[in-house]
């Protein structure tokens, strides 16, 4: 019974340590996104490729469900169930588009991480400098990192010089449904537009 | 003396809550209410007007004046910058903030003297602070005054009731630039310097954007929204000084209920 409590325990010990090494910080999973992100930007690929190989490290890094319910704001909550399945999927083409239709109009972005701090269990905010270059400025930008499985860390959102790229986001797709009395259908399909575009 | 005055009495009229904290951060904004587009119709129509100026006047002349060497633009950018610390001084103190008024006014005469009217930044150089500017519309933010409705003003793009009010301040006696230059009776300052600084500070900041804001545009569903919400979350931080790092400001707690399985 004794050396089952011990192996038991030794198993524990070892089972954590391994979860651990498996476990990465906020900061070093942002700067390895970077410097996948920058090493596909600086890389001799057509821009059709580089839009793919963004699209694939926006998938494996970015909460996309996530930034798509907290764009939603209040109306998610007056979805059916059907819509929201539609929104799910017209949403992550949305945002994948939009995403890497951002990104790859940049070379050889340098990005430093500079420092991080945990907000609570579920987020850390890391900071990063985008280096300056002849014709652009130094620009600040924040990460918020979802860090609710620290196994599997997710981007959801994006402080650019203090501008929240997640809350803008929501604050258009609110005007849009506004602007349409209300119509949840007038944003579905506007994303599906966009997509497609 | 009139226009002193003026300012005077708008400034009591307003400081019904006066709290400004002397560490350059301010609490204000943190329960901020959403701000109204109270006149949006109309709002929309400027948007798309001030869209068509800017396609045939700004966007091409700011394009040009990217074309001018970085340490000219720089240059510009250090005089405009010494120019506007004559509303930020007034406003610091306004606001309660004495060492940053103190501050600001050293680095003015550092750098309208020895910076050669401003062009060259002494002052960042032997180790003052970073310069922030500040505004009639953040000192009346600060004072509990609520930004009333979003407005998109003709040329000068978006603003809101507040601030629109706070810009009014500038040229009723606020603004000690406008007032020696275009009500200064000498010789050496005229309406035409003034002119030149305002117009130069909006090129300055279209040629600075030309990237970002055609991105943003060829990515937005809704523009015209896109803009005002980051006018709206630019004005938030610079109200509450706080240069991006306030989160709890930026989502007011609204990502916490958010799960993605």
């Amino acid at each position: 019974m004794k050396k089952f409590f011990a192996f038991t325990t030794f198993l524990i010990i070892i089972l954590s340590s391994v979860s651990k090494v498996h476990s990465i910080e906020a900061d070093v999973f942002v700067q390895s996104t970077v410097n996948r992100a920058a090493k596909t930007l600086g890389g001799n690929l057509s821009k059709e490729e580089r839009i793919q190989k963004l699209k694939q490290i926006a998938k494996e890094t970015v909460d996309i469900k996530g930034i798509g319910f907290y764009s939603l704001g209040d109306y998610r909550k007056k979805l059916t169930e059907n819509q929201l399945i539609k929104y799910h999927k017209v949403f992550a083409e949305y945002f994948l588009k939009s995403f890497s239709s951002r990104l790859a109009e940049y070379s050889n972005p340098e990005i430093e991480v500079n420092s991080k701090k945990v907000i609570n269990k579920n987020y850390t905010i890391v900071s990063s400098t985008l280096i300056s270059t002849e014709s652009r400025p130094e620009v600040k930008i924040d990460w918020r990192v979802y860090t609710k499985d620290s196994n599997n860390l997710l981007i959801r959102d994006l402080i650019i010089e203090g501008l929240s790229l997640a809350r803008t986001q929501k604050e258009e797709f609110s005007s849009i449904i506004n602007s349409n009395d209300g119509n949840i259908e007038a944003l579905l399909k506007n994303l599906a537009d966009f997509a497609v575009k | 003396m009139k226009k002193i005055i003026i300012t005077s009495l708008i400034a009591i009229m307003f400081s019904s809550n006066v709290g400004a904290g002397t560490d350059g951060k301010k609490n204000i904004s943190k329960n901020a209410a959403p701000v109204k587009d109270c006149f949006e119709s109309l709002n929309r129509a400027t948007f798309v007007l001030n869209k068509g100026l800017d396609k045939i006047i700004f966007k091409p002349v700011a394009k040009s004046y990217r074309v001018l060497p970085s340490p000219v633009r720089s240059g510009v950018n250090n005089a405009l910058d010494n120019v506007s610390s004559l509303i930020t001084i007034p406003n610091n103190i306004l606001q309660g903030d004495f060492k940053k008024a103190g501050i600001n006014t050293g680095r003015f005469i550092v750098n309208t003297t020895i910076g050669i009217v401003g062009i060259f930044d002494v002052a960042q150089k032997i180790g003052f602070s970073e310069y922030e500017k500040e505004d009639y519309g953040q000192t009346f933010a600060t004072w509990g005054v609520g930004a009333g409705c979003y407005v998109v003003l003709p040329v000068l793009g978006p603003s809101t009731v507040r601030d629109t009010i706070g810009s009014f301040v500038n040229v009723l006696g606020g603004d000690p630039w406008y007032n020696a230059s275009v009500n200064g009776n000498n010789e050496y300052l005229s309406n035409s310097q003034y002119t030149a600084t305002k117009v130069l500070s909006g090129i300055h900041f279209r040629a600075k954007n030309l990237e970002s804001i055609e991105n943003l545009e060829k990515n937005s569903m809704d523009f015209y929204a896109s803009v005002k919400s980051l006018y709206l979350q630019d004005r938030q931080q610079k109200i509450a000084n706080t240069k991006g790092a306030a989160i709890d400001i930026i989502y007011n707690g609204e990502w916490e209920e958010i799960e993605s399985n």
